[in-house]
């Protein structure tokens, strides 16, 4: 006990609890001589800047280790780059580069220094801008409004910056052009964490943007449409010099990547990686469908047959054949759809959203704008969404007040009635359209785009409320084709369309999937765990605000509300995916039985005509229509049940808006012996027998098929 | 080999007939199917059922006899089509057997018609055990025996004795067989082997060739002036129609030597009353006539046999011995029932090999002579 409290430890603590409570910390004064006064503690006790404090505790902002560094230095800013296009109108064009800066170290070092540029065509920053954008933690457009966008607190690009000055000690360069027909600013900034305020060590105004000094990396960035200045025509170009690591797999920056052009099928992404990998964990890319290092003729190919394809496109269309491609190392996610996502609506909170605290803080702020003069009527209409004017006379009725009581007016028992009125009231739900859901078309087009699976489904919930926030939950599910077949489901979640790539186990939609009875569907399901199966779930909530479970923004915190939707969400794709899974068994079922009797029927014509005369191939071909006929009639005649099926619920998947079918990957359907039944695509595309279908609603020109045509082919 | 071709010639005659039937009913089975497959009919064949459940005990004439029950073997059904396949390849193969007026053993039948299904890797028959009910099907659907169908098994059984026969025109003087005695073949009719003389007065049939050996050795065929067979087992269908033919025609009594376990009795009911699967063959393989003559639980205490002999009844045995119990033609038979309880209450089985505790030759010498003269058998 006669030990002495370390300084150190003692000024961390009154630290913290100085910086969360705003006020002095009041410690026990002591009568020994040796113990700390109130007196001796005050002169070390100081307000903190709050960058000071993240820099002490970056693993709160998602830097713990250099790996996660590097990855979420490059999710700040593609995050960013997302939000700014989408607000000024832009389909966004986004390209990220990694440079090793230390290509010649040693195997053994596994983390590196390196260059992260993230270049967009966003509309640009004004020049008196930038230093609070990029050099000031918690400044952004984005932490005092309910709007729904991709970040919140505006700590993110400039907690990279932070991150890579303290590592490299090199400041932020940033390229800007936010008018094309002027030059572009270019400024280094350093970030000063005592003060939470930047300190720009060049400041000057350049032509080139993008910056060239990207152009020269390799034969692929030498391409002339590599960063072009025609799809760069404004922009922000970001480059942060950092310790990290770069690996593929899990939490990788290709991983984010990957999934972030899955919930963005608007946005083209161009990705350049360092020349080297850090040595252990080669992992493919995890969904691993990239038409790696193609060859030139692949790729001729390729671009003829996306040019095929876009003949084909309705104009809003979604194009199946678009996929991830590799190209001399660099990787590019392409466009899948030309169509922005709507533009999203700030909105008042609801009153059923607030705690007491909050309300009290709005009415004091209400107070101030109003010079003091403000209504409780007035304040009541105006700072809350779904409150009418009738409604509003109705709460000042019921705390006791007049609808001229002044805000100032009223007692904190007053204030404290209101609160509760706001809890019992029947209120209509906060309005929803400040929501922009991805989308069944866009989630659609974002898996076909990622994933090469043969069934795909998407269901988008329609808008719901948690704590007076809305809030929605779309869902899609992928499975078959080139899945792993027998790993558990991958879990793919977002918010707001940002991937989460980390505690997966921590985050509601991971429970939604567990606690939805997959095997309902015909899938395997282990007792709480995840379905196994080739299977991707992609759950995505978009809200004003999402509640994360830290600032790193990894998980969505457990709100029953929430979890709810997503297992409705959830259940609608799996019912779709179970109709299409016992089709696809029956058809299984059908085609062996098929092959079974074809099979045999050339012998019986043999012993037939060895033993009457009659002519084999004739008895053949009559058998062979008998086995066709019969099996087809089993088709249409019985489903699983043995029921008689009144209308082919396969029919209605096709007719379904937010299911996708590429059989030419069910591999099912090719069966491996007979040379009667070849697979389509081994001869639909050169033939000709294999069709896109396309179906061009008047606004839902979005879902396509690939199917093989006719059914002479012995599959259908 | 002159004298043979003009036998055979005088044979030829007689077959012809026959065989002329059952090509004709070969070639209408395969006409059946070509007119379903083009009228788009049930593409199928009607087979009588060998099944326990279309066997009648005939109480009148003592055999078991098939029932009128057919199933339909169809193409378009995932469980049969491949038999269909194979009833369908069988078919032609004896056709082509009985055309070039040849013979073939199961066995082989087996192989003509085994070959790599086009276009798979999967066989038309990957074993005889696959093959050989096809080819009993064959014979029921059709209503011909496996001789008409030029099939035949493989020599087993074995005969001594006070017997001369004509095989295929050849003498065989069954006095004078050494010691491995007279191979039973599988066609035995009258038109392949023919009774010459007899003089012997029964048929002793006892269970398997050891057995048979030490009989022969003992000349026991020579001492009591009989006939002396065994079976190999589950005699088969050659010995039992040979057997039948010696009990019909030459009027002797057919005395059965088997074990005194399950298998045994069975033996015994086949020869008496005919099998399940052969039901549409037993008025020509089945005697009602035969008798039981050992071992029987009894000779355990009578002949005063060492614990030696006993073997432990296993639960299996002691199940099929109270199936046997529960045949119809066992369950209305005393004396059986009495004999299988005895062994059920001994709860021992004993072979005939062991009476040789007692001495070398006391089965040939004591046992069966003595039983013989008490006419102490079952029936």
């Amino acid at each position: 006990m006669g030990i002495k409290n370390p300084p150190a430890l003692a000024e961390e603590k009154s630290l913290f609890e100085g910086s969360a409570r705003g006020e002095v910390a009041v410690t026990k004064s002591s009568s020994r001589p040796k113990r700390e006064t109130a007196e001796s503690m005050a002169t070390r006790q100081k307000d903190i800047a709050v960058s000071e404090f993240f820099a002490k505790n970056r693993h709160l902002l998602g830097f713990d280790n250099p790996r996660k560094a590097l990855l979420t230095a490059v999710k700040e800013a593609v995050d960013n780059s997302l939000d700014a296009c989408e607000e000024a109108g832009i389909l966004p064009n986004i390209t990220v580069i990694i440079e090793d800066l230390q290509p010649d170290r040693p195997a053994t070092t596994k983390h590196s220094r390196y260059r992260v540029t993230v270049i967009d065509n966003g509309p640009g920053i004004v020049r008196r801008q930038v230093e609070n954008v990029f050099g000031r933690l918690l400044f952004g457009s984005k932490f005092h409004r309910l709007k729904m966008s991709r970040g919140q607190q505006g700590i993110g690009i400039s907690a990279a910056g932070m991150y890579g000055l303290i590592t490299t000690g090199r400041p932020m360069v940033i390229h800007t052009r936010p008018n094309a027909k002027k030059p572009a600013h270019l400024i280094e900034l350093a970030m000063n964490t005592k003060t939470n305020r930047a300190e720009v060590t060049l400041d000057t105004e350049t032509e080139d943007f993008p910056p060239s000094q990207y152009k020269v990396l390799s034969a692929a960035t030498r391409a002339p449409d590599f960063l072009s200045p025609e799809d760069y025509r404004t922009g922000t170009s970001v480059a942060i010099e950092l310790e990290g690591r770069y690996q593929k797999g899990r939490g990788s920056v290709d991983e984010f990547l990957e999934l972030t052009a899955i919930a963005n099928p608007h946005a083209k992404i161009t990705f350049v990686p360092p020349s080297r990998v850090s040595a252990d964990e080669q992992e493919e890319l995890p969904l691993g469908d990239v038409a790696r290092d193609a060859t030139p003729a692949e790729l001729a190919e390729n671009q003829a047959e996306s040019v095929k394809s876009g003949e084909l496109l309705a104009p809003n269309g979604v194009d199946p054949t678009l996929t991830t491609i590799m190209k001399d190392g660099i990787i590019i996610f392409p466009r899948g759809t030309e169509e922005l996502p709507p533009e999203t609506k700030e909105i008042q909170p609801h009153p059923k959203g607030i705690e007491l605290g909050i309300l009290i803080q709005m009415m004091r702020d209400f107070e101030d704008a109003n010079r003091g003069g403000g209504t409780l009527y007035n304040f009541l209409q105006e700072r809350f969404s779904r409150i009418s004017a009738q409604r509003a006379a109705e709460f000042c009725r019921e705390i006791g007040a007049h609808t001229r009581t002044k805000v100032g007016d009223l007692t904190p028992k007053q204030v404290e009635q209101l609160f509760k009125s706001f809890q019992t009231a029947r209120l209509p739900a906060p309005p929803t359209d400040c929501l922009a859901p991805i989308g069944v078309r866009q989630l659609l087009a974002g898996l076909l785009k990622g994933v090469k699976a043969e069934f795909y489904a998407a269901s988008s919930r329609q808008p719901e409320v948690y704590r007076g926030r809305p809030f929605q939950i779309e869902a899609a599910i992928a499975f078959g084709g080139e899945l792993p077949p027998n790993e558990p489901a991958r879990v793919i979640r977002f918010a707001n369309r940002v991937p989460l790539l980390f505690q997966q186990s921590a985050c509601s939609s991971f429970k939604a999937v567990i606690e939805t009875g997959w095997r309902n569907y015909n899938l395997q399901q282990p007792r709480g765990s995840l379905p196994v199966g080739p299977l991707v779930i992609m759950i995505h909530m978009a809200s004003v605000w999402v509640p994360f479970t830290s600032e790193s923004k990894e998980a969505i915190a457990d709100y029953d509300e929430i979890r709810k939707e997503m297992k409705l969400a959830l259940m609608e794709c799996g019912r779709k995916l179970g109709t299409y899974l016992r089709k696809r068994q029956k058809m299984q079922r059908e085609a062996a039985r098929r092959d079974v009797f074809e099979r045999y029927i050339g012998e019986i014509a043999k012993a037939i005509n060895a033993i009457n005369g009659m002519d084999a191939d004739e008895i053949y071909q009559k058998l062979l229509e008998e086995a066709r006929k019969r099996t087809a009639i089993a088709d249409a005649r019985l489903d699983e049940n043995g029921q008689v099926i009144k209308k082919d619920e396969h029919e209605d998947l096709r007719q379904d808006d937010a299911v996708v079918m590429v059989e030419s990957r069910a591999a099912h359907l090719q069966l491996a012996e007979g040379s009667a039944t070849t697979s389509p695509d081994t001869n639909g595309v050169s033939d000709g027998e294999e069709k896109v279908s396309l179906k061009r609603k008047k606004k839902a020109a979005t879902t396509r098929k690939k199917r093989s045509a006719g059914g002479d082919n012995g599959l259908f | 080999m002159a004298k043979k071709t003009t036998r055979k010639s005088q044979d030829d005659k007689r077959m012809k007939e026959r065989d002329k039937a059952t090509l004709a009913k070969i070639v209408a089975l395969a006409d059946t199917i070509t007119e379903a497959a083009f009228k788009h009919g049930d593409i199928s064949i009607s087979i009588p059922t060998r099944s326990r459940a279309n066997t009648i005990w005939n109480r009148k004439k003592r055999i078991l006899e098939m029932g009128d029950n057919k199933a339909s073997r169809e193409l378009f059904n995932l469980n049969q089509a491949k038999q269909f396949m194979q009833t369908m390849l069988h078919s032609a193969t004896i056709k082509e057997l009985i055309e070039a007026d040849k013979t073939s053993s199961l066995r082989s039948v087996f192989y003509k018609a085994k070959h790599t299904v086009a276009g798979t890797r999967e066989n038309t028959f990957d074993t005889q055990e696959e093959s050989d009910p096809i080819l009993e099907d064959l014979e029921v659907t059709l209503g011909a025996l496996r001789e008409e169908l030029h099939i035949f098994a493989e020599n087993r059984g074995a005969m001594v004795g006070n017997i001369t026969l004509i095989d295929k025109g050849d003498e065989i003087d069954c006095r004078r067989m050494g010691s491995g005695g007279y191979a039973l073949p599988s066609i035995v009719e009258p038109d392949v082997i023919e009774f010459k003389k007899c003089e012997a007065d029964f048929v002793l049939h006892v269970e398997k060739g050891t057995v048979w050996n030490r009989f022969n050795e003992d000349r026991f065929w020579e001492k009591n002036n009989c006939i002396l067979t065994h079976g190999a087992g589950q005699p088969p269908r050659g010995c039992r129609r040979l057997l039948q033919r010696l009990n019909q025609e030459l009027g002797l009594p057919i005395i059965c030597l088997l074990d005194c376990d399950p298998w045994g009795h069975y033996i015994y009911s086949v020869i008496k009353q005919g099998s399940i699967s052969l039901a549409f063959e037993s008025s020509r393989l089945a005697i009602p006539e035969a008798k039981f003559l050992g071992i029987r639980a009894k000779d355990y205490r009578e002949c005063d046999l060492s614990d030696a002999v006993k073997i432990d009844l296993k639960d299996n045995d002691i199940k099929r011995a109270k199936e046997i119990a529960a045949y119809p033609w066992f369950k209305e038979n005393k004396a059986w029932q009495k004999e299988i309880q005895h062994m059920l209450d001994n709860g021992f089985k004993m072979e005939v090999e062991s009476l040789i505790t007692k001495d070398i030759s006391y089965v040939t010498e004591v046992y069966v002579p003595e039983r013989l003269k008490k006419r102490d058998w079952l029936d």
